[in-house]
C-alpha cells in the first residue's frame, strides 16, 4: 500500500508541478472555460426569455453549471494529453520501469487531474460570482455540486489516461477529447431538456451527462433533481473506466 | 522543390529564368500537393464545424422563439458559422505548413534559389485556397441537405462561396504571418484559441440586436468577425443586402491586405536573416 501511495504521490506532484510552471499548459485550461462562460452566459442570456424557460437563479447560473462540469471533464482530458506527451518523450517508459506499484501511476495522474481542476473550477466559480450569478442552493447542496464535479473529473481522467496508455502518442489527442466534447454538447447545454425538440431531445434523453447536468443545476437552484441517478451513473462509469485504464496500463507494460 | 527550381534556372538562359507567376505556381503546386496528401488536415477541420452545426442547430432552435429573431429555422442563422470556423482551421493549416518549412530549414534552402519572397508568400497560400474551396462547397451542400434555404438563390450560393473563399484566404494569410513572425508550428497553434475567441465574442449565436448583455453586444459590434458572419448570413436569410455584403467583403479584404503586407516584410526579414 505504501508503495502505491508513494508512486501516486510522486506522479501527482509531477503532474501538478508541470501544469503550474508551464503557462502553455496552465493558461488554456483556465482561459477556455472562462470564454465558454462569457460566450454562453453573456452572449446567449436572451435565451432565458424563450417561452417556458424556467430557472429561477437566472441564465448565468444555468450556464455556470455546464461550464463548471465541462471544466471538470476537460481537467481530466488535459491529463490524458500529459500522459500521451510523457509516452512521446520517453518519460512514461522510464516511469514504468522505476515504479514499484504501477497502478499508482493511474492514481497519480487522476489526482493530478483533480488538483488541476481545483484551480480551474475555483477561477470559473469566482468569475461567475463576479458576473452576478445567483446561488439559491444551501451549503450541503453546493457540496453536492462540487462532488458531481469531482466525480466528472475522475471519470474523464480515467478515460483519457486509459486511452493515452493504449495509444501512447500525442496524436491521440483528438480521439481523447472528441467523445467527451460531443457527449457534453449533446446534453441540454443552452436550454432545459423540455425545450429541446427533434433528434437532439432524444439523444439528450439517452446521454449519461444529462442527469449530471440536471442534478448540478437543481443543486445550485436549491431544488435537487436526479442527484442519486447522477452519482450512481458517475460511479458506474468510474468503475468501468478504472478497469479500462488498468487495461491501458497493462497494454503499455506489454509494449515495453 | 528547391532543386527543381535550381535545375529550371540552370536550363534557361538569362538572369531571371522564371517569372514571378511561374515561381508562384511552382510553390503553390507544392503547397496544394502537401495539403491534399494530408487527409487528416482536410477531414478533421471540416468535420468539427459540422458537428457543432448539427448540435447547436438543434440545441439552440428554440432561440427562434425570441421576439425579433430574423428566421424560423435556426440552421438558416447558424450556417454562416461553419464557414468561419473552417476558415480559422485553414489559417492554422497554412501557418503550421510554413512553420514546418522554417523549422526544417526548407525556407533557408529556398532562399539560395532565385525564388522571390512574394512568390513564396502567395504560393504557400495555394494549399489553403484549395482547402477553403473544398470546405465551402461541403458546408454549402450540407447546409442545403439539412434544410437551409438561400433567399438569394443560386447566384447567392455562388457569392456565398466566393465570400467564404476570400475569408479563408484572409485567415490563411494571418496564419502565414504568425508562422513568419514566430517560426514554429507550436506557436502558431498556440495562437489558434485566440482566433476562436473572436468567433465566440461575435454575433455567431444571436443577432447583435438581440444580445442582451451590453458589453458583449459592444464587443460583437467592434469585432470584424461579426460582419463576416452577417455577410454570409444575409445571403441565406435576407436575400441581397448590399451593406452586409460590402462590409463582409471589405473586412475580409482588409484582413487579407494587412496580413499579406505584414507577411511580406516578415518574409523579407526572415530571408535576409538566412
Amino acid at each position: 500500500m505504501n508503495r502505491f501511495v508513494n508512486v501516486a504521490r510522486a506522479v501527482a506532484w509531477r503532474s501538478i508541478h508541470n501544469t503550474l510552471v508551464n503557462p502553455a499548459i496552465l493558461v488554456p485550461s483556465i482561459i477556455f472555460p472562462l470564454f465558454f462562460l462569457v460566450a454562453f452566459a453573456g452572449g446567449l442570456s436572451r435565451i432565458s426569455e424563450v417561452p417556458n424557460f424556467h430557472y429561477p437563479p437566472g441564465y448565468t447560473a444555468f450556464q455556470f453549471v455546464f461550464v463548471f462540469l465541462q471544466s471538470a471533464a476537460f481537467g481530466g482530458v488535459f491529463t490524458g494529453f500529459a500522459v500521451a506527451r510523457d509516452f512521446d518523450s520517453g518519460f512514461a517508459r522510464r516511469l514504468l520501469l522505476s515504479a514499484p506499484r504501477r497502478s499508482g501511476i493511474i492514481a497519480g495522474y487522476a489526482i493530478g487531474a483533480l488538483l488541476r481542476w481545483a484551480l480551474t473550477g475555483t477561477v470559473v466559480t469566482v468569475a461567475a460570482l463576479i458576473a452576478g450569478m445567483n446561488v439559491d442552493g444551501n451549503g450541503v447542496q453546493l457540496i453536492g455540486l462540487i462532488g458531481l464535479g469531482i466525480a466528472m473529473n475522475l471519470v474523464a481522467a480515467l478515460w483519457a489516461v486509459g486511452l493515452a496508455m493504449f495509444l501512447r502518442t500525442e496524436q491521440a489527442g483528438a480521439l481523447i477529447q472528441m467523445p467527451v466534447f460531443v457527449l457534453l454538447f449533446l446534453a441540454p447545454v443552452y436550454v432545459p431538456i423540455t425545450l429541446l425538440t427533434g433528434w437532439i431531445h432524444d439523444v439528450a434523453n439517452l446521454n449519461p451527462v444529462t442527469p449530471v447536468l440536471e442534478a448540478g443545476r437543481g443543486l445550485l437552484a436549491g431544488s435537487p433533481v436526479k442527484v442519486a441517478i447522477a452519482f450512481v451513473g458517475l460511479a458506474i462509469s468510474a468503475a468501468v473506466l478504472a478497469a479500462f485504464a488498468r487495461r491501458g496500463l497493462a497494454a503499455a507494460e506489454r509494449a515495453g | 522543390m528547391a532543386a527543381d527550381l535550381a535545375v529550371t534556372r540552370a536550363a534557361l538562359p538569362g538572369p531571371h529564368p522564371t517569372s514571378l507567376v511561374e515561381q508562384t505556381l511552382a510553390v503553390a503546386r507544392r503547397a496544394v500537393l502537401r495539403t491534399t496528401r494530408q487527409r487528416a488536415l482536410i477531414i478533421f477541420p471540416m468535420i468539427f464545424p459540422l458537428i457543432l452545426f448539427a448540435i447547436n442547430g438543434s440545441a439552440l432552435s428554440s432561440a427562434t422563439l425570441i421576439p425579433g429573431f430574423p428566421t424560423h429555422n435556426y440552421r438558416d442563422f447558424l450556417i454562416a458559422m461553419p464557414f468561419i470556423q473552417g476558415a480559422m482551421f485553414v489559417s492554422i493549416t497554412a501557418g503550421v505548413d510554413l512553420a514546418k518549412d522554417i523549422e526544417s530549414g526548407f525556407l533557408n534552402r529556398l532562399a539560395m534559389t532565385p525564388v522571390r519572397g512574394e512568390a513564396l508568400l502567395v504560393g504557400q497560400l495555394g494549399g489553403a485556397l484549395v482547402l477553403g474551396v473544398i470546405q465551402a462547397i461541403v458546408y454549402l451542400l450540407v447546409g442545403l441537405a439539412t434544410g437551409v434555404t438561400l433567399r438569394s438563390g443560386i447566384p447567392g450560393a455562388l457569392v456565398l462561396l466566393a465570400l467564404s473563399v476570400v475569408i479563408a484566404f484572409a485567415f490563411a494569410s494571418l496564419g502565414v504571418l504568425l508562422a513568419l513572425r514566430f517560426g514554429t508550428g507550436e506557436a502558431v497553434q498556440g495562437v489558434f484559441p485566440l482566433l476562436f475567441v473572436t468567433l465566440f465574442l461575435s454575433s455567431s449565436s444571436l443577432p447583435r440586436n438581440l444580445i442582451k448583455t451590453t458589453w458583449f453586444r459592444d464587443v460583437a459590434t467592434y469585432n470584424p468577425v461579426s460582419y463576416l458572419l452577417e455577410g454570409l448570413r444575409s445571403l441565406v436569410i435576407t436575400g441581397w443586402d448590399g451593406q452586409a455584403l460590402a462590409l463582409a467583403f471589405g473586412f475580409a479584404l482588409a484582413i487579407l491586405v494587412i496580413a499579406l503586407g505584414l507577411s511580406q516584410s516578415a518574409m523579407k526579414s526572415r530571408l535576409t536573416r538566412t
